[in-house]
């Protein structure tokens, strides 16, 4: 049996299943986000005293790391678009250099975690470090889940374009918007945890 | 199925010059985030009191994500159910927020 509405639109909401079923996702993951962040104006708010993350974190390296996500966000975008307009191999480019933009933020994540645990400062050092771990971490997973996706349709999954395209652009689409979720979620983690 | 997949994209799609459109709206976007960034850093230099600190670094991240939102997540042309989901989590997401404001507010079991 088909799966309905891949890539034809029902009448009743103009939607394919697949967009309302990222934008459901998406909406579980602002309360996931919003529930740790709700915890950290708790624990923040309640203590004594706090450190300003610019004293502990590595601010250059994080706003490298925001540029390049914004900059993923930009080739991202630019491979929907390219699909848009039929062009295949314009796709692959902007496509692979989100994946490997990805890979960038990734390696300087790996720097900045190891330059912390190389100085002994764990997520039980203290509770501005579990809340940074925390927070940084499960937005690490998400780049490497986005990362996966990514490369799938840069790859493998790209064999779609060939009999569906429409239901291949509607898939980058849907992983675009879980991409720039990602990028939405550091834009406020970036300052909130490294500047202030 | 041909007519079908033509149908499929509810983006005034395949017309060039429309998507043209789009990729310069990126463009710019993409530059205004960058020059954003690049005001939350210089900001977060400057001697200001915490609660002022806070706002103004909590407000630039908020255009910011508005601009990804409506622009690159095409959140500017979306459908009515779509607006409907968002409505519903934004209204949980600031009664989420809302509760450790309020659990401070109250003072109990907080410096004592």
């Amino acid at each position: 049996m088909e799966i309905p509405y891949t890539y034809e639109e029902r009448r009743d909401t103009g939607l394919t299943s697949g967009r309302i079923a990222i934008w459901l996702f998406l909406a579980s993951e602002v309360m996931l986000f919003g529930a740790l962040f709700a915890s950290y104006i708790l624990i923040r708010t309640g203590a004594p005293s706090w450190p300003r993350g610019d004293t502990i974190l590595d601010v250059p390296m994080a706003t490298f790391n925001t540029i390049v996500l914004i900059g993923s966000s930009v080739t991202m975008v630019m491979a929907w678009a390219s699909l848009m307009r039929r062009r295949f191999g314009t796709f692959r480019i902007y496509m692979g250099a989100t994946v490997l933009l990805g890979g960038v933020f990734l390696v300087v994540k790996y720097f900045e975690y190891s330059h912390h645990l190389h100085l002994g400062e764990y997520p039980s050092t203290n509770n501005f470090l579990a809340v940074y771990y925390t927070l940084t971490g499960l937005h690490m997973l998400h780049v490497i889940g986005g990362m996966a996706v990514n490369a799938y349709f840069w790859g493998p999954g790209s064999k779609l374009y060939k009999t569906n395209p429409v239901w291949f652009t509607n898939r980058v689409e849907h992983s675009g918007l879980f991409w720039h979720f990602v990028d939405l979620v550091w834009i406020f983690l970036f300052p909130t945890l490294y500047l202030l | 199925m041909t007519s079908d997949h033509t149908a499929a994209s509810d983006h005034a799609a395949h017309d060039p010059a429309e998507i043209d459109k789009h990729v310069r709206v990126y463009i710019t976007v993409f530059v205004t985030l960058m020059v954003l960034t690049i005001v939350t850093v210089a900001v977060s230099y400057l001697d200001l009191s915490t609660p002022m600190a806070v706002t103004v670094a909590l407000v630039i991240a908020t255009i910011k994500a508005t601009l990804v939102a409506c622009y690159f997540m095409h959140l500017i042309s979306e459908k009515k159910v779509i607006y409907a989901v968002l409505a519903l989590t934004v209204f949980f997401f600031i009664a989420l927020m809302a509760l450790p404001i309020l659990t401070v507010s109250d003072g109990y079991g907080i410096h004592e």
